[in-house]
């Protein structure tokens, strides 16, 4: 009793080191980040907050219709209200959490295609490779925007096929990007071992492959976040993306382009429009100047001693 | 023959306008390097001094780590990134380097002062033909003009024993062959006649027999132009070849410095003897019938076309060590690959305690996987760097015993302490240890899975020799114990004699012969064994000479 005390003491003193330690080089790498990374990170702190608790934040409800369309910012309604009078703010913040939701889920189901075929393709080698990386190639070949548009006219905009299609056509790219950083490391005498041990490929793909490659593969997800998060709002802009009365940036700048022309009567009307589009833009630089201040600090090129 | 002795006249000459033999060509006084690490700095060399007068090669010698390679960059006035010369005073000539700016040392490079690096593959450009990058700093710095310097080279590659002198700079680094690059980076630093060549480690990575070419090369041609020189090294016996005087670093202090031949044979401190006493390492050579794994009339080829390997017989008897030899591209290390299934033969059979084996990997059974391991020549490479110790460790017990728990952490800690570790080493990664201990949880690996054979690939060639002696004891140590036997493929004859009992030969795929280390290491040799045994560098200094008057 005594003796498996005292191994369960041991056994945890080492995993907390091991915990602090990570936990301080984390810190000791944040300490350094320069101001640009910071402005990232406080930037997408505030939008996962505000897409996290928007119907808290919300002062009205996201499809509520109000009697005035196009009310001009006031107290009751800080941004206006829109084309058939739903308040803008309120839209905004459920907004967000829509279209970082479905940008967010999207990224992820494309990882998972991209980067399990990826390292699939780069590990067994083959014909399977050669099958996979052709495949890739074609779909590619074709402008993605065009073919998504197309095939949500086949397949009906709905969020599920929306998250689905761009998924597949952004998977190409992530699985190139996956095959090829894998590729080295499969050669490694570590591989080699554990094939010779006996391994199953789904143990190569995730214990031996995937934690060497997980620098480039985390940088890219943030750009890929972000180009999906641009096709989106893309496609609701031109009308094939989330729907109504769903609120998203992409169909709320469409919706509210018109109210520009009125800039030189009242200047706040023809923001409206614009602060979607601003924040859409705002994200995109926020996660890029994460994901430099990642790939620089990963890239081993700033050795500057 | 005619132009190299003109060559040499008119380099004669050159030198008298300089400086005479056994004027100070370099002096370095009191030097501190430090290298940044960890976000902190460290002393990488406390002190050192170093005279080296023209026509002179020095020997520099030490385990990795000793700060023999910075140290040999400080003497061109240079420091890596990540490490800056701290104090002490580096006079080349009469110019104090320390002071230098960076554009006076930038003239003496390649002009006056040449580097030989350790990789010649690594350190030429492939799109550009061998021989514009020979004579690139030459005619850059203005010495030569290019036809000169191109005919100068022409000359070089013909002192330096290229085949084809004339053409061979018309081809492109891929185009020839390790051994060739390497003198033809020789050929680059001698093409400005610098006054002093820094060698680091230029053989380390050649075949025996290789090796031999290049070191005649460079020893005749550092000889002719009498140039100084600093040979920087890991192995005793080439340094003994190549060095008039050598100097012993450790930790990066000077242990001692001595003239070769009182080197050799009358070092004063503990730490030179001990690095001695490695080649010291012997074993009584026994056999047994019982045979473990026997490779029975095997052919295999890469792709279905290129056959490398023919007709191969190798019989290993149980708990006894045979040692594969021959030079790289002879078939060894595919033998393994073939024995482990990972390259299926064409023809012919692998057979394990008398049934055949599965060819391919993928047919063979966990049992039969378990039974043979491997241990790789780079240990860097052959563990995960995201994985604890514990983990590399542990995997084969979960893998192939289903332990798991404490159960599996004390069998963890007990193969730790088998292999001479503690057990501080359990959750640290593999960056955090050195070469040598990362080969003994390499080893603690295949031991985990309980085998009855272990091949080891090339394991000590990469390491330096006090470490590969620790290696090769602990190999020794684990087969009397746990009547493990080995496939020992290596190059090294030094390591062969410690610790092999019958002994393969390999040349181009195919086995030369097969016996008892006594019968292999004595005459009468097949006419390949021969060449093999003799290019092995042996701790005499006449060595070399010896070997060059026999082939007269």
């Amino acid at each position: 009793m005594s003796q498996s005390n005292a191994y369960s003491a041991t056994a945890e003193v080492g995993q907390l080191r091991e915990r602090r330690s990570r936990w301080e080089t984390i810190k000791l790498e944040l300490r350094k980040a320069p101001i640009s990374a910071w402005f990232g990170f406080i930037v997408i702190g505030c939008y996962l907050f505000v897409a996290l608790f928007s119907p808290l934040l919300a002062p009205h409800g996201e499809a509520e219709i109000f009697k005035t369309p196009f009310a001009p910012w006031d107290a009751k309604h800080i941004l206006g209200t829109d084309q058939i009078g739903r308040d803008v703010f309120s839209r905004l913040i459920y907004g967000a959490t829509n279209t970082i939701g479905i940008a967010l889920a999207t990224t992820l189901l494309s990882f998972l295609i991209g980067g399990g075929l990826g390292l699939a393709a780069a590990i067994t080698g083959g014909w399977l490779d050669q099958l996979l990386s052709r495949f890739v190639d074609v779909l590619m070949a074709i402008p993605s925007l065009i073919f998504a548009l197309m095939l949500l006219t086949i397949f009906g905009s709905s969020i599920f096929s929306l998250i689905c299609i761009i998924a597949v056509l952004d998977s190409t790219r992530v699985f190139r990007l996956t095959r090829s950083v894998a590729i080295n490391v499969t050669v490694m005498d570590y591989v080699e071992a554990a094939k010779l041990r006996g391994e199953k490929l789904g143990w190569i793909m995730r214990r031996e492959i995937l934690p060497n490659i997980m620098p480039p593969l985390i940088a890219e997800f943030g750009l890929r976040f972000s180009f999906v998060f641009l096709t989106i709002a893309a496609l609701s802009f031109l009308g094939l993306g989330i729907q109504p009365p769903t609120a998203d940036w992409g169909s709320m700048v469409r919706d509210n382009a018109s109210m520009i022309q009125f800039a030189k009567y009242d200047i706040t009307a023809a923001m409206t429009p614009m602060i979607p589009a601003a924040a859409i833009a705002l994200l995109t630089v926020a996660v890029n100047f994460v994901v430099d201040w990642f790939l620089h600090k990963t890239s081993g090129l700033n050795d500057e001693h | 023959m005619m132009s190299t002795d003109n060559n040499d006249t008119k380099n004669t000459g050159s030198a008298d306008e300089n400086g005479q033999k056994g004027d100070i060509l370099l002096e370095m006084r009191d030097v501190h390097i430090d290298g940044f690490s960890d976000e902190k700095w460290h002393h990488i060399v406390k002190g050192v001094d170093l005279t080296l007068r023209r026509g002179e090669v020095m020997g520099l010698i030490g385990e990795s780590g000793a700060g023999k390679s910075t140290l040999g960059l400080a003497a061109m006035g240079f420091a890596q990134p990540g490490c800056k010369i701290v104090s002490g005073t580096i006079k080349f000539d009469g110019m104090e380097l320390t002071k230098a700016s960076e554009n006076e040392k930038r003239a003496l490079w390649g002009s006056r002062i040449a580097y030989v690096a350790q990789s010649a593959a690594a350190s030429f450009n492939p799109a550009h033909r061998l021989i514009d990058q020979t004579v690139e700093s030459t005619v850059n710095s203005g010495i030569r003009s290019l036809e000169e310097a191109q005919a100068d080279a022409r000359t070089l590659y013909a002192s330096l024993q290229l085949p084809d002198a004339e053409n061979i700079g018309d081809r492109y680094p891929h185009q020839v062959s390790g051994g060739q690059l390497q003198r033809m980076m020789t050929a680059m630093a001698m093409s400005s006649r610098p006054d002093l060549i820094i060698f680091d480690e230029p053989t380390t990575a050649l075949d025996v027999t290789t090796q031999v070419e290049v070191l005649v090369a460079m020893r005749d041609i550092v000889e002719r132009f009498n140039t100084a020189a600093i040979y920087i090294t890991h192995d005793l016996a080439v340094v003994a070849q190549m060095a008039d005087f050598i100097k012993v670093l450790r930790y990066g202090n000077e242990v001692e410095e001595a003239e070769t031949r009182q080197m050799l044979t009358a070092p004063k401190e503990e730490y030179t003897k001990s690095l001695w006493s490695v080649r010291a390492l012997t074993k009584p050579e026994e056999t047994s019938d019982d045979v473990v794994i026997e490779i029975k009339n095997v052919d295999a080829a890469y792709g279905g076309s290129v056959k490398v390997l023919h007709d191969i017989n190798i019989k290993l008897p149980r708990g006894r060590t045979v040692a594969v030899v021959g030079e790289s591209g002879s078939g060894k290390s595919t033998t393994a690959r073939v024995i482990t299934g990972l390259l299926p033969p064409m023809t012919g059979e692998v057979q394990f305690n008398g049934e055949v084996l599965p060819k391919a990997l993928k047919d063979r059974s966990k049992d039969q996987l378990q039974r043979i391991q491997m241990i790789y020549q780079m240990a860097d490479t052959a563990m995960n760097p995201r994985h604890t110790i514990a983990e590399i460790i542990g995997r084969p017990l979960e893998f192939y015993h289903d332990l798991s728990g404490k159960a599996k952490q004390d069998r963890i800690l007990e193969l730790l302490h088998l292999i001479e570790l503690d057990q501080t080493f359990y959750d640290r990664i593999p960056s955090e240890l050195s070469g040598g201990q990362k080969q003994r949880v390499c080893i603690a690996r295949a031991l985990a899975a309980e085998p009855d054979v272990i091949i080891c690939d090339e394991v000590t060639s990469a390491l330096d020799q006090i470490v590969q002696e620790g290696i090769l004891q602990l190999l020794l140590r684990l087969q009397r114990e746990l009547g493990i036997s080995y496939l020992f493929i290596t190059h090294d004859i030094a390591t062969v004699q410690a610790i092999s009992d019958e002994i393969v030969v390999m040349y181009q795929g195919a086995v030369v012969e097969q016996g008892l280390k006594s019968e292999i290491m004595s005459p009468p040799y097949p006419e390949y064994t021969q060449l093999l045994l003799k290019s092995v560098p042996e701790m005499d200094p006449d060595w070399l000479t010896n070997l060059v008057d026999d082939r007269l």
